[in-house]
């Protein structure tokens, strides 16, 4: 029973200025607009069409999102009605950026901000962040999240073009906060005693492109934005989570490697030696078998003591059809000086033949031993020893060296995700390239 | 629940959907009258309202906090950068608020008694701080502000067009709070911001081209 009321488009201006014909899009929101012949700006509230002010036609920028684009954000049309360039100095550089006034007539205004290839989407806030310190600085809470103050400046709007809501002008400045929370920055524009917040969203410029139907590639993004997230950090905690399992398969490989080696023993012989013995040093075990292909482990455990001891010995098959020759040398010295007791080498030593084939076989074991090294040993050049061989026992080396492998992806990840963060914090006030700036002394 | 009576100008009909409107127009000649028990009396005529590009209108209706309203009336503010509208709300069980549309941001505010006596206009600063029901409201706006229209039903009588200073409070969550200096003791307004889309409107104007 209720007809809609439908609102007429607005009707467009003819410029008081230069006669120009000015489109209008924002209905009876729209409180200044620019007639961008002759750079004026219209005060459309007043019945005469006031100018509000003339502006320098050399400062003129073109949007690279055009007036009148329609996109689609957060599930709503926009249209993007009002253009603004604004600027910031610090250190004496002057940097501008862009910003885009977007029109629903049921959801309002929202802005989309650009700034060398980064876009944001930012809508006003009516409630008030709380102030609060973080990690030593000062940071602002909204909604549960917390902010970091990230750079204090004075903004400038340096050109204008479309409509605007309220009497825009070239050269107006307000106090600039911003903090961030990745992807969201959180700005405060003080005008005199009023502070007006907004909530920005990082997006993508391809996103823009695609929103709004935008032909060709957008603008590359330069440089790492204030709220830009760091795809690091993702890849980051994943390369860590990653790892984490990795370990866990890593220890299951080093229990299975153990429980499936049949670590074998297959001969051990005792033996004693005394140097100076008549005959021949070198002699033969009797035979043994070693099962399986694979490694040979011989093991030697003496009971030197202050003594020295070499070991030629070689692994020989039955048939002469293979041998592996190797020598072990076993040593073990202690004492105590002014430091206190001390200790040098070991009663044991081993040997590890990597690849054995499976055969009936035999040692030749040849020990030495020295008189000067004998010296101080109450045994003097005799000893006790005894060989053990095995077979097939669990090698994981190459599991070890592995560990070190696994922490490649991570630690990158973690030095990159660092590295963009430092590049994202020198831009702002705490920056290493900024000693000094007026904020900081204020803290 | 509609009652009927005749206006005393021109004799039509005029409906009351809500049975406490104080103020209403006659929508033929367009009286502004104003009811005392069951009589109707003409106090002025109805200025006409200014182009506005709210998308509300009344009959439109909405769901607040799960409580279907329908929105009866409207006062046209207007202060020295703008105006707005307060949108005068009436739910099912007659009780009524307002929904302002300033520039397509909407908040929802229901007639409140302050906790304590509330500060006199020139004791009150922006940056001032009040607490309200345990919470602290900030003073963000002092503007002096005016009636310059109305429409539909109204709890109160709108014919005074002098200006008036209005505060606007604001907290850390979304809600807010006004305070109309209009009469003594000041009357506090208190409610939060609300998205367009939670309020599932219907009976909404059309924009050409949208």
């Amino acid at each position: 029973m209720v007809t809609a009321y439908r609102v007429p488009a607005p009707a467009p201006l003819s410029c008081p200025n230069c006669g120009g014909r000015i489109e209008l899009h924002g209905f009876a929101h729209t409180r200044s607009a620019v007639c961008i012949q002759c750079c004026s700006i219209i005060d459309t509230a007043s019945p005469s069409l006031r100018v509000l002010q003339r502006f320098d036609r050399a400062q003129r920028h073109r949007p690279v999102l055009p007036l009148g684009s329609r996109g689609k954000l957060e599930g709503k049309t926009w249209e993007a009605i009002g253009f603004q360039v604004r600027t910031i100095t610090v250190e004496g550089t002057q940097y501008s950026w862009h910003e885009y006034l977007l029109f629903n007539p049921y959801a309002g205004f929202r802005y989309l901000t650009f700034y060398d290839g980064h876009w944001n989407l930012v809508r006003t806030l009516r409630a008030l962040p709380a102030f609060t310190t973080w990690k030593g600085r000062k940071a602002a809470s909204f909604e549960g999240r917390v902010y970091s103050h990230f750079q204090t400046a004075e903004a400038a709007t340096a050109f204008v073009m479309g409509e605007f809501p309220w009497a825009v002008r070239v050269g107006e400045k307000v106090e600039a906060n911003d903090y961030v929370s990745p992807p969201w920055v959180l700005s405060g524009e003080r005008d005199g005693k009023e502070v007006n917040w907004s909530l920005g969203v990082y997006i993508p410029g391809e996103e823009v492109w695609k929103a709004f139907g935008l032909k060709g590639a957008p603008p590359a993004a330069h440089g790492v934005y204030l709220n830009q997230p760091n795809p690091h950090t993702e890849k980051m905690k994943r390369s860590w989570r990653t790892f984490v399992l990795l370990v866990f398969v890593w220890v299951a490989l080093i229990v299975a490697a153990v429980a499936t080696a049949g670590n074998r023993e297959v001969f051990r012989g005792n033996y004693r030696y005394v140097h100076g013995s008549p005959g021949e040093t070198s002699f033969v075990t009797q035979t043994f078998q070693i099962p399986r292909d694979g490694n040979v482990e011989v093991e030697i455990r003496t009971d030197l003591d202050n003594n020295w001891a070499y070991f030629n010995l070689a692994l020989l098959r039955e048939d002469g059809a293979q041998g592996f020759d190797f020598g072990r040398e076993v040593s073990y010295y202690h004492g105590t000086d002014s430091d206190g007791s001390w200790s040098e080498g070991s009663r044991s030593d081993s040997a590890l033949l990597a690849r054995v084939p499976a055969g009936t076989y035999y040692l030749r074991i040849e020990p030495e031993m020295d008189p000067q090294a004998s010296a101080r040993s109450a045994a003097g050049m005799s000893m006790n020893y005894e060989i053990i061989v095995r077979n097939d026992v669990p090698r994981f080396w190459l599991l070890l060296l592995a560990l070190p492998l696994l922490l490649i992806a991570p630690l990158r990840h973690t030095f990159r995700s660092i590295g963009f963060e430092t590049a994202r914090w020198s831009e702002s006030d705490y920056g290493a390239a900024l000693g000094s700036s007026s904020e900081d002394d204020d803290e | 629940m509609r009652r009927t009576a005749n206006c005393p100008s021109c004799g039509a009909p005029v409906q009351f959907a809500w049975s406490s409107a104080v103020q209403t127009a006659c929508p033929y000649c367009h009286s502004i009258l104003v009811r005392h028990d069951v009589d109707l009396e003409k106090v002025g005529i109805v200025a006409d309202l200014p182009p506005d590009a709210s998308p509300i209108q009344v009959f439109t209706e909405g769901i607040l906090d799960n409580r279907r309203f329908t929105v009866v009336g409207r006062i046209r503010y207007e202060w020295e950068q703008g105006g707005w509208n307060e949108w005068h709300i009436v739910f099912n069980d007659q009780s009524s608020g307002w929904l302002s549309d300033a520039q397509a941001e909407y908040a929802v505010s229901f007639l409140a008694a302050p906790p304590a006596p509330l500060p006199p206009p020139d004791q009150i600063r922006v940056g001032s701080q009040i607490r309200i029901s345990g919470a602290p409201f900030y003073v963000t706006h002092l503007t002096p502000v005016r009636y310059i229209g109305f429409e539909g039903e109204l709890p109160f009588v709108t014919t005074d067009r002098s200006e008036f200073l209005t505060a606007d409070l604001r907290t850390h969550d979304a809600r807010f709070a006004t305070i109309d200096f209009s009469e003594t003791p000041p009357l506090l307004f208190a409610g939060r911001f609300v998205s367009f889309d939670e309020l599932r409107l219907s009976n909404l104007r059309e924009f050409e081209g949208w």
